[in-house]
């Protein structure tokens, strides 16, 4: 075992994590490479979209992979920084909604 | 996403791969190719380039070694002729070598940066290149002006943009007009070009709304880890990363067709080697067969053992590189 549980490395193993369980695994990729590849969106749209979630689900491994094919499919520093910004403005957007149900509560629970 | 992890830098890596995938060892299949190096000087001096070329170089192919390869271009098995440097508008000779090549009635090919075009002492190769039904293969490594001037030099995207508005006015790289302009796109970094077709659409995209300019093809080039490109990733800490990725990304549906198997490169000295990249690591054409342009012998070359070294994993990443872009897109 490595001494941390991330480890750059660990993005080389990717291709091999239908290990144990290679129909599952085999059909995880089918999807993957379909979900992601050029469709009526392309895929530098697709490219920065995964860039947003990955930073959202703060998965180092894909900030590293997506950051580097927006690099490799041409995609501006401050394209990458605004879709980061959407993200951002989601995650906000959403903490604050689930605000309504402590509002509601609080406004049961208040005499 | 990558695939699985192979060992890290050993020196005969690209080797192993080979023999891996029943590969090795490499073999031409011919010379359908015959590049030609004439000069490594350069108006520019670019941060990827593996010639470090610039305006300080002087060495410049001999009228004599010029002859030599006209001679050995006739061989009915070469049906391109790809002219590099440097900057080959440079070479005092080229007028005359193109006057020269033009009568064999083969593909020809001349590799430029385009801003030298601009420069007033090289302005009338427009129209010679044009009367000799030249392919230009232009360098433009980002459509984005800031990534492309780190490359290249402040100011370099404008007279790039500049250059080949002069060129479609010229009719390079108008669809039908029977001049040829191709793009080559190289990244401006310690990645991979993502691509070709997804490169190419957003580089035509770019170019016609923003400029209102065309060009025929995108070639995507993996930057090769030699010369100032190596300098740079040694530099800025990302040589062993680089290394590791090419070799990560190794396909084995790029060896069939990886350039060297076609081309013969000759230097400005008139030595063979296998590419322009064995070129710049001074690594000759070690066959046992001629290994100067002036000894050529076609079918001694056809089938020659390639010298390969680690570098040549840039080759054969992802969707393969060549000088005329992906290999498997």
């Amino acid at each position: 075992m490595g001494e941390n549980y991330y480890q750059c490395r660990d993005l080389e193993d990717f291709a091999n994590i239908g290990e144990f369980a290679p129909e599952s695994g085999s059909k995880f990729f089918e999807y993957y490479n379909t979900a992601t590849s050029a469709g009526k969106l392309t895929e530098r749209e697709k490219a920065l979209i995964a860039l947003t979630v990955a930073a959202v689900r703060h998965c180092p491994y894909c900030i590293d992979a997506y950051t580097n094919k927006c690099l490799s499919l041409g995609v501006s520093n401050d394209e990458m920084m605004e879709a980061v910004h959407v993200g951002a403005a989601m995650v906000a957007g959403d903490t604050l909604a689930h605000a309504t149900q402590m509002r509601r509560i609080i406004k049961k629970k208040e005499m | 996403m990558q695939s699985a992890a192979t060992q890290l830098n050993p020196q005969n890596a690209f080797k192993e791969r080979l023999y891996q995938c029943g590969a090795y060892p490499l073999r031409a299949d011919g010379i359908d190719i015959l590049q030609m190096n004439i000069t490594r000087r350069c108006n520019m001096a670019c941060k990827h380039c593996h010639v470090q070329a610039g305006p300080e170089r002087t060495e410049m192919m001999s009228r004599e070694t010029m002859m030599h390869c006209i001679h050995a271009a006739g061989s009915q098995g070469i049906s391109t002729i790809d002219i590099t440097g440097g900057a080959p508008e440079m070479h005092p000779d080229l007028e005359w070598l193109l006057g020269e090549l033009v009568v064999l009635k083969k593909r020809l090919i001349v590799r430029s940066n385009l801003s030298v075009m601009l420069e007033p002492a090289y302005r009338q190769f427009i129209e010679i290149f044009a009367a000799h039904g030249v392919e230009l293969v232009g360098s433009l490594p980002d459509y984005n002006a800031v990534r492309s001037d780190r490359q290249r030099g402040t100011g370099a995207f404008e007279q790039i943009i500049q250059a080949i508005g002069e060129l479609n006015k010229r009719s390079f790289g108008l669809p039908e007009s029977g001049l040829a302009l191709h793009l080559v796109h190289n990244p401006a970094g310690a990645y991979l070009p993502g691509s070709q077709c997804a490169l190419e659409a957003e580089y035509r995209r770019v170019l016609r709304d923003m400029y209102g300019l065309h060009f025929n093809t995108l070639f995507c080039l993996v930057n090769s880890p030699i010369g100032r490109y190596r300098e740079f990733l040694k530099r800025s800490g990302n040589l062993s990363d680089y290394m590791r990725t090419l070799q990560c990304t190794f396909n084995p549906k790029t060896v069939n067709s990886i350039m060297c198997r076609t081309t013969l490169s000759v230097g400005w000295d008139g030595r063979l080697y296998d590419c322009d990249f064995n070129q710049m690591l001074e690594l000759v054409v070690n066959s046992g067969g001629p290994d100067h342009i002036k000894d050529f012998n076609f079918s001694r070359l056809a089938d020659r053992e390639i010298v390969i070294q680690n570098h040549c994993f840039a080759c054969t990443a992802g969707a393969g590189s060549s000088c005329q872009g992906s290999l498997t897109e």
